[in-house]
């Protein structure tokens, strides 16, 4: 078809626009910033000058399918992102490559009860993150909004439609938020949190990067964000401050060697790098802003005054987190948090609205009918359709973790998932009438 | 009466057509190369994806996962939801499109291509920066809502629920009804007009009875565009934190990380059916009815002058629309010059940094989209026209299924798209690089996603040429080829230009695909790299710049494709 082999190879290196890649290339997937990637990119590149590192960014999703759909041989060397499940579901269909000898010895094996890297060596903490309170202080101001310092705060009648969430199907690091104030509170109570903040949510947004976004151009006044997004956005000079509540995880974003990357030589240098004082040391610039994995000891001086200090800031929470019930229900509390929150939120608000107006009509008077109702309601509304001991059962648990590409399985999880639904539907459409009749009650 | 009853041609004129374009082999050849491309680009990809939910467990066929789907009342809340939200928006997208169409074409009017130009911006809304600006104008805290509730002490929530949806689709795809009604009412014979004012016709009778519906297959080739765009969309709502329609709900379970669920493919399998159901609709509604007229190009229907109380009343109609649905691309320039912008009316300090930051890191993917996007637009309009004229100028067994194949495009989900071109593509070299590693499969992509776009356009522009003036160039002497080249494609021109116009500046803004086909820096284009900048709070600035820039690169792109145009039409008269 193509008559020449000069044009031919003129074609060729047009489609590919530019060089044949470079002998000594590392290509990197990754989900995290430009400012991010580009400074690790100089300074790895500064010390070692024959190598050279092409960032690919794409989203956690985009990515996997990538590294799945692309031929051995072809696929990029190194993966690096936030969501711990990312991984997993890498690891398990045999995409990682195990490196016990890519590590840092200096690093603690574990930040409060959660391991910092894969026990199996497939994949490595690289940094810390956790979630805390974002919020836009001018916000505040405009809607007389005092500002929150723990998750409680947010529940209270007077940030109703100010507050904005993502779910935990949509964010590993939320998903692990969640768990904590399940495992801090209790199943019952948890839920009761959980869903009491969601009513009092504008918006459960579909990305994760949607809550910091909404509250730094003043969308949202408040809500649960990774630390790192709220800092750079304070850094960045928009009115915007973070806070660690008290009931809080801290937990490592990762890297990653690819199976069947073309460069895995290589990309093992730079993954090292990462973890190196050297490497550990870039994440403190303000324009990242994140919490190395390495002790704060090894940094000397070099840990600016009132940066957080994770490992502290984990001995403060009040919660052991346990990794493998977090992991046994994992895809239960996402179903959960869908049906009865993300796609039942219209009708949790105007539940959660109706309370906090019969609240409202009730402050200092005494009616104990209305009291009463209001507890009801209450209960309705704030309380997960599936019961702690229901949660604790292994075959229940077993039902979603089996493969949803067979039929049966695929229609007793939907069906299960269909009466959370209307079930929570159903309560919330409860819950508003016994709110409505106690706001009669009271004159 | 201008639309010529359908029984009264209909028998004589299916006949003619049999003879006169008897199915050559010449036309079999086209059908087969488009069957290739639709085959190759978009069949077998998306089907390899598909066919997880036509699997059960152990890989054997079943119908299980749609039984499930139907049985699931969310489903049937979603679909309900989204049906709703596509008709809302087509009569929302209607009513800011046929003034603007009408006053331009109707009446002398200065600056008409300007309005015209203007009136295609909203289609250029780029990713992620669109909705963050669209926020900034008339979300909660947006400059519109923080102004009324500082004057008058309330606010208008019209970016939430399914109001909001539809508000935002009918601000976005109305210039796919503009564009098409404006060529088809440019394409309206005169004679037809002066016939109806001579027999007492007049204002809103001869409006509704005579112009609107000659420029019907205009009309709705863009109505059908809205409404299968609407009711697929997924930006948007997602945006809009509305879950519960079908779209959203079949991206939320195919991107959910580590799990399999058919069910996300057969929610995508079933908004290809509608889509195609809606499709078969409307060309329902054309059947039988010819919109044809003979004199084409010459003169077209009067250019009315205006009083001085009138032309002040269209151009203050014309400001109104246009601001509003101009405002998020102000609210997107201001942000380009914005240091920071929070909970205030206009931004609190402006910069030049974003633009410096912008051209110092990513100029190269100017050239990239003006490439992929050229390139993918030209195909898109080589395989429109040759449908069209498959369509309606031949009797080939099966030829109205390519345009329900070409159309099927619009309702797959891009990511769904890469990912069956990364696994169908993965062992392809040429010359030996894998074609998964060229910006190759990124243009064609494009090329797939948006071809219905192009092939709406081209259909409608066919529909308004009667053949008889093939046949009269065919028994001047000139080959079929010939009359096609010299007849047929000038005489479809406007048509052609609105599809290559419309392919190309929604492929400019396409991301959920390239996000995954992107394997090099230097490959991408700039809705890339304004995914890229807005990964980051403070990368902001720097993507609404190069936002602008994607708005300014095909805003000029297509006031010079009009200009061409423009001027392509008056040789003509001149030639006459």
């Amino acid at each position: 078809m193509i008559p020449s082999f000069a044009l031919r190879s003129a074609v060729i290196a047009a489609l590919m626009s530019v060089t044949a890649s470079h002998a000594g290339t590392v290509t990197v997937i990754t989900s995290f910033p430009k400012e991010l990637t580009a400074t690790y990119k100089a300074a790895f590149e500064k010390a070692n000058p024959d190598i050279k590192i092409e960032i690919l960014n794409k989203s956690t999703v985009a990515g996997i399918a990538f590294v799945r759909e692309t031929a051995a041989g072809q696929r990029p060397d190194v993966f690096w992102a936030s969501a711990p499940d990312a991984f997993e579901v890498l690891k398990r269909d045999n995409l990682l490559v195990a490196a016990p000898d890519v590590d840092n010895k200096a690093i603690p094996a574990k930040i409060g009860n959660y391991p910092i890297n894969d026990p199996q060596g497939f994949y490595k903490g690289q940094a810390l993150a956790g979630y805390g309170i974002m919020y836009n202080t001018r916000y505040l101001k405009a809607n007389k909004l005092a500002a929150p310092k723990d998750w409680d705060d947010l529940l209270k009648r007077e940030w109703f439609g100010h507050v904005a969430m993502t779910a935990p199907s949509r964010s590993g690091t939320m998903h692990l938020t969640v768990e904590t104030i399940l495992q801090g509170e209790g199943w019952d109570a948890g839920w009761g949190k959980v869903l009491e903040m969601a009513g009092n949510s504008a918006q459960i947004t579909e990305r994760s990067f949607g809550v910091p976004d909404g509250i730094n151009n003043g969308q949202f006044g408040a809500g649960p964000v990774i630390d790192f997004f709220g800092l750079a956005g304070k850094y960045s000079g928009f009115p915007v401050e973070f806070v660690y509540p008290a009931l809080t995880s801290i937990v490592p974003a990762n890297i990653a060697l690819v199976a069947g990357g073309k460069n895995t030589a290589e990309a093992k240098k730079f993954v090292l790098y990462t973890l190196s004082q050297a490497g550990q040391e870039l994440l403190l610039d303000p324009k990242i802003s994140r919490l190395p994995v390495l002790a704060y000891s090894s940094f000397g001086t070099k840990i600016p005054a009132g940066y957080p200090d994770p490992q502290a800031i984990v001995k403060r929470a009040k919660v052991n987190f346990n990794a493998d019930l977090s992991e046994d229900r994992y895809s239960v509390v996402h179903s959960l948090f869908d049906q009865t929150i993300t796609f039942r939120l219209k009708e949790l608000q105007a539940a959660t609205k109706a309370i906090h107006d019969a609240e409202g009509k009730l402050a200092g008077k005494s009616n104990s009918q209305a009291a009463d109702l209001i507890k009801q309601a209450r209960a309705l509304a704030f309380a997960p359709v599936v019961s702690s001991s229901l949660a604790g059962q292994k075959d229940f648990l077993k039902v979603f973790a089996s493969n949803k590409k067979e039929v049966a399985v695929s229609k007793q999880v939907t069906g299960l998932e269909e009466s959370w639904n209307r079930k929570s539907r159903e309560s919330y459409g409860k819950a508003i009438e016994l709110a409505q009749q106690a706001s009669a009650l009271i004159k | 009466m201008a639309v010529m009853p359908a029984d009264a041609l209909s028998i004589g004129r299916g006949v003619r057509i049999r003879q006169f374009f008897g199915a050559s082999w010449r036309s079999y050849a086209v059908l087969a190369a488009i069957s290739a491309f639709l085959l190759a680009l978009l069949l077998i990809p998306v089907g390899a994806v598909f066919i997880t939910a036509f699997r059960d467990g152990d890989g054997s066929f079943t119908l299980g996962h749609f039984a499930t789907f139907f049985s699931t009342g969310l489903m049937r809340e979603s679909f309900g939801n989204s049906l709703y939200v596509a008709i809302a928006s087509v009569v929302a997208a209607s009513l800011i499109a046929t003034p603007l169409a009408y006053i331009t074409v109707r009446f002398q009017f200065r600056g008409a291509l300007l309005i015209q130009t203007l009136g295609v911006l909203p289609l250029i809304m780029p990713p992620f920066v669109g909705a963050v600006a669209m926020q900034l104008i008339f979300g909660r805290s947006g400059s519109v809502n923080l102004l009324l509730n500082e004057t008058f002490g309330f606010s208008i929530p019209i970016m939430q629920g399914l109001t909001g949806v539809i508000f935002v689709e009918s601000l976005h795809y109305f210039p796919f009804i503009l564009m098409n009604l404006i060529v088809a009412l440019r394409a309206i014979d005169g004679a037809m007009e002066e016939a109806a004012l001579n027999l007492g016709a007049k204002g809103w009778r001869l409006f509704s009875r005579v112009v609107f519906p000659l420029a019907l297959p205009g009309y709705l080739a863009g109505a059908a565009l809205v409404f299968i765009k609407v009711f697929d969309d997924l930006g948007t709502p997602l945006v809009l934190g509305q879950t519960n329609m079908l779209a959203p709900q079949a991206y939320l379970r195919i991107t959910q990380v580590g799990l399999e669920d058919p069910l996300g493919y057969v929610i995508s399998v079933i908004m290809i059916a509608f889509s195609i159901l809606a499709l078969w609709l409307s060309i329902r509604v054309m059947k039988g009815k010819d919109y044809s007229t003979l004199q084409k190009g010459g003169a077209g229907i009067v250019r009315r002058k205006l009083s001085h109380g009138e032309s002040w009343l269209a151009y203050s109609v014309i400001a109104l629309v246009l601001l509003v649905v101009l405002s998020p691309h102000l609210g997107l320039f201001l942000l380009s010059f914005a240091r920071v912008w929070s909970f205030s009316v206009l931004p609190d300090d402006y910069t030049l940094a974003n633009y410096a930051t912008v051209f110092a890191d990513s100029t190269g993917m100017i050239t990239n989209t003006l490439l992929y996007c050229g390139l993918a637009a030209t195909i898109d309009v080589v395989i429109g026209v040759a449908i069209a004229y498959l369509i309606l100028r031949t009797r080939i067994p099966a030829r109205q299924w390519l345009d329900f194949a070409a159309s099927a495009a619009i309702a797959v989900p891009g990511i769904v798209l890469a990912i069956g071109y990364l696994r169908t593509f993965q062992s392809f070299e040429i010359g030996g690089v894998p074609i998964t590693q060229t910006w190759l499969l990124i243009m064609l992509a494009y090329s797939v996603r948006r071809l219905p776009y192009a092939l709406r356009s081209c259909m409608a522009a066919l529909q308004q040429i009667n053949v008889s003036l093939e046949e009269a160039a065919e028994m001047l002497g000139a080959s079929k080829w010939r009359s096609v080249r010299r007849v047929v494609i000038p005489l479809m021109a406007g048509g052609i230009l609105a599809g290559f116009v419309s392919s190309f500046i929604t492929a400019a803004v396409e991301l959920s695909a390239t996000i995954l086909l992107v394997v090099k820096e230097s490959q991408a284009p700039m809705s890339y790299g304004i995914y890229l900048y807005m990964q980051s709070i403070s990368g902001r600035g720097a993507g609404a710049a190069l936002g602008v820039l994607l708005v300014l690169t095909v805003a000029v792109g297509t006031y010079l494709s009009h200009m061409l145009a423009d001027r392509a039409n008056r040789n003509l008269e001149h030639a006459r």
